[in-house]
């Protein structure tokens, strides 16, 4: 079974974005960014699904401009076996990406999916789940485990209440949470490796696929700021506090 | 037209999530119907109905929905979708599984977790973990959208909305409910609760968060954590307060050995008042917080917890 996992270049988990003075939008000038921290354990799953016997090939989408290469150089360098980049310098909302996952999903014909649950830059959460609606496909979303069977999977999910487990039939779509696993750091001679492996690229219009916003973003503002507070001496002083507050 | 609500409810019980959501739906577009699809669910729809504002309920009883799984509610709500220029639900994680399949199959975006109703196609929304917000506006057609309830007031009771039985719709039937494994808890929900205490990495172990339970306790508080505290196997991944979690606003938020990551701040930086116990006093968290306390943590929370005794908190 093929195994189909898109992954996204984002701006690094670590670094405190700024928003430009304008509003147009936050600075990503010479800003470090990496892939999406759910996509690395979307990559993860997929290769141990290979690495178990499960999968027999593991492709990699990206989204994006040229450099988003990069990024899926870093998943074939963690056992992807090559890549897809579907190049575009504009932005890309989530319902047209999903749009074109759809398309590469109808060509290449994987009988699994797996997606992050969220990009953390849009934070939308929306991608996984309108592939596997636009496919008919079956979901286990925010997934925490996985147990792969034939014709169908097991997948327990970080819920509100706690865990819950749905059982799906092959193919489908599953999008990652935090516990589902901890991704490898690529080892030299596999990042070496990773750059003969091949990556094929296409556009949207190859595909199909109509990309033009259809949202108007009006204006990036500052969240309102919280001012830090004050150290208090102790216990006493604090709950004397808190209760002149009126919070307790 | 109208909007529609997707009610938040474990069939016995309709949570405070749907009234918050119908506030943000009814600035969206009036009048607000509810849908409260499960099993054996008719006290929820009856819950439902007494929302103020709320002008028709929904009932979708069926063991289809027991679970309110997507790929039935999908199917469900692409049933009614014409009759309504706007879908909501709240941005739990049953509202964020299912509402992007309903936008994409009706071939429109999903605008997720809005902050504020700026005018009825103009949303505000946070990105990037809360460090900025984005103020889009949709095309004209139906709007779909997910609601962070923490944003909203809660619509007061007080309606009488007729109840309407409609039919469950079918669907491929490929996936089913296969478990759970859900925490119990006497304490108030952590998404609505007035007071949160929440612990991280500092507690060091699962025995150890146990010291802020009898604190929770006195304050009739929620006990949240951070991602760390969860991943260590301290509480379960229900407890996480964050961007990639749980976001909460309560009069009072009390960190207990947590730093202060921006992914953690992305979840509870719009409470009213925050408290932050940390032994580093160049903490980040210190930076939010209103009132600090620098030092060991099991030395202070011991001590506040007798003081809450001393002043009364049972
Ligand atoms: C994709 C992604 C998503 C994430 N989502 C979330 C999320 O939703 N929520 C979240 O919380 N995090 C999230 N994180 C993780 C986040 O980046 C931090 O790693 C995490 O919040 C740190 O948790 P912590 O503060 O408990 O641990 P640490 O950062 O290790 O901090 C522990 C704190 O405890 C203090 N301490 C230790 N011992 C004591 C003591 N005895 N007394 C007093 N203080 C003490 C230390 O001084 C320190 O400040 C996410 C990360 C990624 C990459």
């Amino acid at each position: 079974m093929k195994v189909l996992v898109p992954v996204k270049r984002v701006i690094d988990y670590n670094v405190k974005v700024r928003v430009k003075t304008d509003q147009s939008g936050v600075d990503l000038a010479n800003v470090k960014m990496s892939m999406n921290p759910f996509d690395e354990i979307a990559v993860e799953e997929a290769v141990r699904l290979k690495e178990k016997g499960k999968a027999t090939e593991v492709v990699i989408v990206s989204i994006g401009p040229q450099q988003a290469s990069e990024t899926i150089r870093t998943a074939l360098a963690m056992g992807g076996d090559r890549g897809i980049l579907v190049k575009t310098d504009q932005m890309v909302e989530p319902l047209a990406v999903a749009k074109i996952l759809k398309a590469i999903v109808d060509a290449e014909q994987p009988g699994f999916v797996i997606t992050g649950k969220q990009a953390i830059d849009d934070d939308a959460n929306q991608v996984g789940q309108m592939l596997a609606a636009l496919l008919g496909w079956p979901q286990g979303t925010f997934a925490h485990s996985l147990e792969l069977a034939d014709g169908s999977a097991k997948i327990t999910r970080e819920i509100d209440g706690g865990l819950q487990t749905v059982e799906v039939k092959l193919p489908a779509v599953m999008t990652t949470d935090l516990r589902l696993n901890d991704p490898r750091y690529a080892s030299l001679p596999n990042i070496m490796k990773a750059k003969k492996k091949p990556i094929e690229e296409k556009s949207p219009a190859d595909l199909g696929v109509d990309i033009a916003p259809r949202f108007k973003v009006l204006k990036i503002s500052e969240p309102p700021k919280r001012s830090g507070g004050v150290k208090v001496s102790g216990v006493p002083e604090l709950l004397d506090k808190l209760k002149a507050d009126g919070v307790i | 037209m109208a909007s529609l609500v997707i009610a938040e409810h474990d069939n016995a019980a309709l949570k405070d999530a749907t009234h918050k959501t119908v506030t943000a739906a009814a600035q969206v577009s009036s009048p607000v119907h509810i849908l409260v699809a499960g099993e054996n669910c008719a006290t929820v729809a009856e819950a439902a109905a007494r929302i103020a504002g709320v002008e028709n309920v929904l009932l979708a009883d069926a063991p289809s929905y027991a679970r309110q799984l997507a790929e039935p509610m999908e199917a469900l709500l692409l049933s009614v979708a014409g009759q309504y220029d706007a879908i909501l639900a709240p941005a739990t994680t049953t509202g964020k599984n299912i509402l992007p399949r309903v936008a994409a199959r009706l071939d429109v975006g999903q605008i997720s977790e809005i902050l504020k109703v700026v005018s009825p196609d103009t949303f505000e929304r946070p990105i990037y973990a809360g460090n900025a917000i984005e103020t889009l506006q949709a095309p004209a057609g139906k709007k779909i959208i997910t609601v962070r309830t923490t944003a909203f007031v809660a619509a007061a009771e007080g309606g009488s909305a007729t109840i309407e039985k409609i039919a469950a719709a079918s669907d491929a039937g490929n996936s089913k409910f296969a478990g759970e494994a859900l925490s119990k808890s006497e304490r108030p929900e952590l998404t609505s609760a007035k007071v949160v205490i929440s612990g991280g990495r500092g507690l060091g172990s699962a025995e150890n968060f146990k010291l802020l339970d009898s604190i929770a306790d006195k304050l009739h508080a929620a006990v949240g954590a951070s991602r760390a505290a969860v991943d260590a196997g301290y509480v379960p991944n229900d407890y996480q307060v964050g961007q990639t979690g749980k976001a909460v606003a309560p009069d009072l938020y009390i960190a207990v050995g947590i730093s202060g990551a921006i992914q953690h701040l992305a979840g509870m930086k719009d409470s009213r008042k925050i408290v932050a116990i940390n032994k580093d006093e160049d903490a980040p968290i210190f930076q939010v917080a209103d009132y600090g306390l620098v030092g060991d943590l099991f030395k202070i929370i011991p001590e506040l917890d007798e003081e809450l005794s001393k002043r009364g908190y049972k």
